[in-house]
């Protein structure tokens, strides 16, 4: 409260709140027709709407035309995005702990090789993957572009990592294994517990993405089988014969509510990926 | 239990920091490592609990040798500069973490810390993190943690830097009381001279990974081996007057200033350079060599004070006397050193 008084008493707050409500009204309404245009009917040609419906929602219990139901989808959506964290939370929480820790030969070549690959656009190694997956024969499958869409947001995953746990002090450990306890006992009681909140950051950052990621399942992995949600979406409008925005509208509020979801449960541990340390 | 670092050496990669360096510490005796910054303490605490690898030599604990034996089948307890908690875990917890690892019996840990913690005095913080305790709290929860297991050594690594004055004193005689209580065998490592004259039975004191003098804090005090461990211990330092051998006496330099040598002193050769070592309790108005100087400096310490008294050469004596009023900066004193209780070093440092 005291802080508020001191705030208003400098400068009146109300005619920023006003700009900052007027440059953002457009996203607003725009969000706010998103929604509402999923739940109503309008007139050709018209913004008000006329009739409360629910039928744009009907892909949640019926398949449509020859469009697949929306639920494996939605399921293919979250085994992709969920192994994808898990596996990036598993390999940034172990390679960064080695990078920050152990004396590996190569270790600095390592390091700027992973940052490399971190700054590398991922676009343009879409062909050769494509390629790679092909010979494999993992082309058309979830399990595929689960390893790739893994494989490229470890960099970022095992900078982080790396990063946090050089501010774990070394002492820590060093009484862990005096107390008697053996490396991997160190590791997994007294390190990692300090890097938590890095961890949940880093788990959110990559479910999000996944989530969200539309490229690489869209080249890798287009097959009903392993579609996702995104693709699944996109399959909409790029359909000209029964082109219905309603329903395109419905589903991506459908595809956004986890994320809303996740983000207002985890917001101040995503905050955290920035501010860093391991006071958590 | 003994502990004996025999021709002990180490080195970072081509940084050799420790050099055939032997020690024998005795069974349920507390020994201090002092010395300088830098000069290997840490090192050779780090090798004795194992989380350095030796270069070369042994180590052994009573007639076991550790050399080879990995920190965590070594049985020591080692106590950080910075405590080193488990920030996550309560301070029950981070006692119990030793027995835990050792696979100890639930209800046997909750004894074992409970006494443990009843030693060392902090039965009402057993539940708090190691962030809501005050310096000197971590420190007995660190100690706690090291002596729960009852591990055969006990290792300090400058325990006491990081807190206030008040409670170093404080924490001082705890450790002690408590070292005393278990009757473990105990290094204590510091910088501090009255930590480790007050709280050790013998003081290792090194210099540039040498150990350059072992014993009694009172021996290593009266009877220092070298310039620098006479430099090192006491406060107020020892004062020194550089100068050389003259027909049997000592030619202050820059100075007319003669003074006769202590009874007992080697001769050393004419023309030879000396220093000569003066404990600020040896100067005063009762000794038996004269030396004129003036007042530069007198510092108030209650009890008592220190005058700095200047002599014609520019070098600096001390002297710590009972208060007195009659003594003002800018004065002339012809106050003189206890002949007996000066020390001389040769040129390489080393006592005549
Ligand atoms: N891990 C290390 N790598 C390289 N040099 C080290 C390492 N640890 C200590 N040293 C060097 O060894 C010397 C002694 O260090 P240390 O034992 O920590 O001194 P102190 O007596 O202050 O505890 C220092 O010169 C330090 O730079
Ligand atoms: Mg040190």
């Amino acid at each position: 409260m005291a802080t508020q008084t001191q705030v208003s008493a400098n400068f009146k707050s109300w005619p920023v709140i006003l700009a900052l409500a007027i440059v953002s009204l457009p996203l607003i309404v725009m969000y706010l027709y998103f929604f509402i245009d999923t739940i109503t009917d309008s007139a050709p040609g018209s913004l008000i709407p006329n009739a409360i419906t629910f039928r744009h929602w009907d892909f949640l219990w019926q398949a449509r035309g020859n469009r697949p139901s929306i639920w494996p989808v939605a399921l293919n959506t979250l085994v992709f995005a969920t192994t994808v964290t898990i596996i990036v939370l598993l390999v940034s929480s172990t390679a960064g702990y080695v990078l920050s820790r152990l004396n590996v030969p190569g270790r600095g070549f390592f390091l700027a090789g992973v940052m490399v690959l971190h700054a590398f656009p991922s676009v343009t190694l879409i062909v050769a993957i494509f390629l790679v997956l092909q010979m494999v024969g993992l082309y058309n499958s979830l399990i595929g572009v689960i390893l790739v869409k893994a494989a490229l947001e470890m960099p970022l995953g095992i900078w982080l990592m790396k990063g946090f746990y050089d501010t774990v002090p070394w002492e820590i450990e060093m009484a862990g294994i005096a107390d008697g306890a053996s490396r991997f006992t160190v590791f997994r009681r007294l390190v990692l517990p300090q890097v938590r909140p890095a961890l949940m950051a880093l788990g959110l950052f990559a479910f999000l993405s996944s989530w969200s990621e539309y490229i690489l399942p869209q080249v890798l992995a287009p097959g009903a089988k392993a579609q996702v949600l995104s693709v699944y979406l996109a399959s909409l409008i790029a359909d000209d014969n029964n082109f219905d925005l309603s329903l395109f509208k419905a589903v991506g509020v459908f595809y956004i509510i986890p994320v809303l979801i996740l983000f207002l449960f985890f917001q101040k541990h995503l905050m955290n990926i920035y501010g860093g340390g391991s006071k958590g | 239990m003994r502990i004996l670092l025999d021709k002990f050496s180490k080195s970072f990669g081509t940084t050799k920091v420790i050099e055939d360096l032997t020690l024998e510490v005795a069974d349920g005796e507390m020994l201090a490592l002092l010395g300088p910054s830098g000069c290997g303490k840490s090192t050779t605490l780090f090798a004795i609990c194992g989380i350095h690898k030796v270069t070369g030599g042994r180590i052994l604990f009573g007639d076991r040798d550790v050399t080879d034996l990995p920190s965590q089948a070594r049985s020591v307890g080692v106590v950080f500069q910075s405590y080193a908690l488990y920030p996550h875990m309560t301070v029950a917890e981070n006692i119990a973490f030793p027995l835990q690892v050792k696979k100890v019996a639930p209800d046997q840990i909750k004894r074992e810390v409970d006494a443990i913690a009843a030693l060392v005095h902090i039965e009402n913080l057993l539940g708090r993190r190691p962030a809501e305790l005050s310096g000197g709290q971590q420190q007995r929860v660190a100690l706690a943690r090291a002596l729960v297991r009852k591990p055969d050594v006990l290792l300090l690594d400058e325990p006491l830097a990081n807190l206030d004055a008040k409670l170093r004193l404080e924490m001082r005689s705890e450790i002690r009381r408590i070292q005393l209580e278990t009757g473990i065998t105990a290094i204590l490592v510091t910088h501090d001279q009255v930590e480790a004259m007050s709280m050790c039975d013998r003081i290792a004191i090194m210099n540039a990974g040498e150990i350059v003098q072992l014993a009694t804090p009172t021996e290593m005090y009266h009877n220092p081996r070298t310039a620098f461990v006479a430099g090192f211990l006491g406060n107020p330092p020892i004062a020194f007057l550089r100068g050389t051998a003259k027909d049997g006496g000592f030619a202050l330099d820059n100075s007319d200033i003669r003074l006769p040598l202590p009874a007992g002193t080697l001769s050393p050769a004419d023309g030879s350079k000396l220093t000569l070592g003066i404990r600020p309790e040896d100067f005063g108005p009762l000794g038996d060599i004269a030396i004129p100087g003036k007042i530069a400096f007198v510092e108030t310490q209650g009890r008592e004070n220190l005058y700095d008294v200047r002599l014609a050469d520019g070098s600096m004596l001390r002297s710590i006397q009972p208060v007195r009023g009659d003594i003002a900066v800018g004065n002339e004193v012809a106050w003189s050193a206890s002949g007996a209780k000066v020390m001389v070093f040769g040129e390489d440092g080393a006592r005549l």
